[in-house]
């Protein structure tokens, strides 16, 4: 601990964090996970998906773009604010169409696996919007099926900021804002299946599928059957 | 002494495929355990058609195609106290709710049907007709999940959900322990 770093607290637990770290970044070190789904390692922040809201002092904030700051009181678990991630995560499976036991993602779906950690099983009381999206498979190694996309932006941010390249972008705004392709398809973009932005890491939904390797893993035995999601991040704790 | 009176469990299958009836047989022998306390009226596993007397528990399978599906569902919320809907198509409408949306089409349901009685490639349906016999329950425009037809009481996710989760799910509230599911055994697949 250097004479810079600041002293903070998540849910009474003391943590510290170097000048500059957001409140996610330090807890990530101190072995505390907070939920999160735009968010992914080696990626700029980017605070869409407000899944990762804590309540600092009382106020709202999203822990991965809220820098930490001496002497704040964070909170993470709690039924509130877990109710409030749950509220956000419920909608973005009512916002497209998101049919797991269709989906090959199922398992290593981070959206799936934030509503299990969540615990989303209640009746919903929100409509299905049910959009009508093509499935863009006319690329030879990979497919989009745009249904499933939750608009996090880490394809996009992967392609330009990794890759160099920008094959996803933002168009339109408000609830018509969609990650599309910068091209008339993904053939038509100088998309590679090698790209970081195609990697399964950083699709967190069964979006952005690269084909021929979809079931090689079967049901039952992928990433989320290990453990709930941010498992390794809490393991860090106990270890 | 009396026995204490068992619990009525009625079940039925909507727009369902039957896989969370066979989850409930994969409860396996404490299906012995079960039927101590339970007796189940009502349901594909009795093949009693109509409800005998008021149950205590009905448990759905599948969502809402047409309306024979909203009558049986509507018929399960009158003469049940609690009503769980199992499995992803009741809970969500599962895969029969893929013919909504996935199509492409301002008219999702005349696509479908044409697709699978008269322009699918597979086809061999010599009349080319849509099937529209009297008899056959009318389809409803959309696929609807239980919850957006009557109020559902509980649900157990899962395609299917495992014997084991059905198991414990049902003691317990029979007991009136549930409290929620064990997170590691919540599951949408």
């Amino acid at each position: 601990m250097s004479d810079q770093d600041i002293t903070f607290t998540i849910d009474g637990v003391e943590i510290t964090a170097k000048p500059g770290q957001t409140i996610m970044e330090a807890a990530d070190e101190a072995g505390i996970y907070i939920p999160r789904l735009c968010d992914h390692e080696g990626l700029r922040h980017q605070g869409g998906c407000r899944v990762c809201t804590v309540k600092a002092n009382g106020r709202s904030v999203a822990a991965c773009t809220q820098p930490a700051a001496a002497g704040i009181a964070v909170e993470n678990e709690n039924t509130h604010v877990n109710k409030m991630r749950r509220d956000l995560v419920e909608m973005l499976f009512h916002e497209g169409n998101h049919l797991c036991p269709i989906c090959e993602a199922s398992g290593n779906c981070e959206l799936q696996a934030m509503a299990y950690r969540l615990e989303m099983v209640d009746p919903t009381r929100f409509p299905y919007l049910e959009p009508c999206r093509a499935v863009d498979a006319s690329h030879p190694d990979i497919a989009l099926d745009t249904n499933r996309c939750i608009s996090c932006g880490r394809c996009i941010r992967a392609s330009k900021d990794v890759d160099g390249k920008g094959v996803f972008g933002y168009v339109g705004r408000g609830i018509h804002r969609r990650v599309a392709v910068n091209g008339e398809d993904l053939a038509h973009t100088d998309a590679d299946a090698a790209d970081h932005a195609m990697s399964d890491e950083v699709c967190p939904v069964g979006c952005i599928i690269r084909k021929r390797v979809g079931f090689v893993t079967p049901i039952g035995e992928r990433e989320f059957d290990k453990g709930l999601i941010g498992y390794e991040i809490e393991g860090k704790r106990r270890g | 002494m009396a026995e204490p009176r068992k619990a009525r469990i009625a079940t039925t299958s909507l727009a369902g495929c039957f896989g969370c009836h066979m989850a409930i047989l994969d409860i396996d022998e404490r299906l012995i355990e079960l039927m101590k306390l339970v007796e189940i009226d009502r349901s594909p596993l009795t093949d009693i058609k109509r409800f005998t007397q008021r149950c205590d528990i009905g448990i759905i399978e599948g969502g809402c195609c047409n309306e024979e599906n909203v009558h049986v569902l509507r018929d399960f919320r009158r003469n049940c106290d609690v009503l769980i809907a199992i499995g992803q198509c009741a809970i969500m409408g599962g895969l029969p709710v893929m013919r909504n949306a996935i199509m492409h089409s301002d008219a999702p349901l005349r696509e479908c049907l044409e697709e699978a009685y008269i322009t699918g490639r597979y086809i061999r349906n010599t009349t080319h007709d849509i099937p529209n016999d009297p008899a056959l329950p009318l389809l409803l425009d959309e696929v609807y999940p239980c919850s957006e037809v009557v109020e559902i009481d509980y649900q157990i996710p899962g395609c299917a959900p495992t014997g084991d989760v059905i198991y414990e799910t049902l003691t317990s509230l029979l007991a009136g322990k549930f409290h929620g599911f064990d997170r590691m055994h919540i599951k949408f697949d």
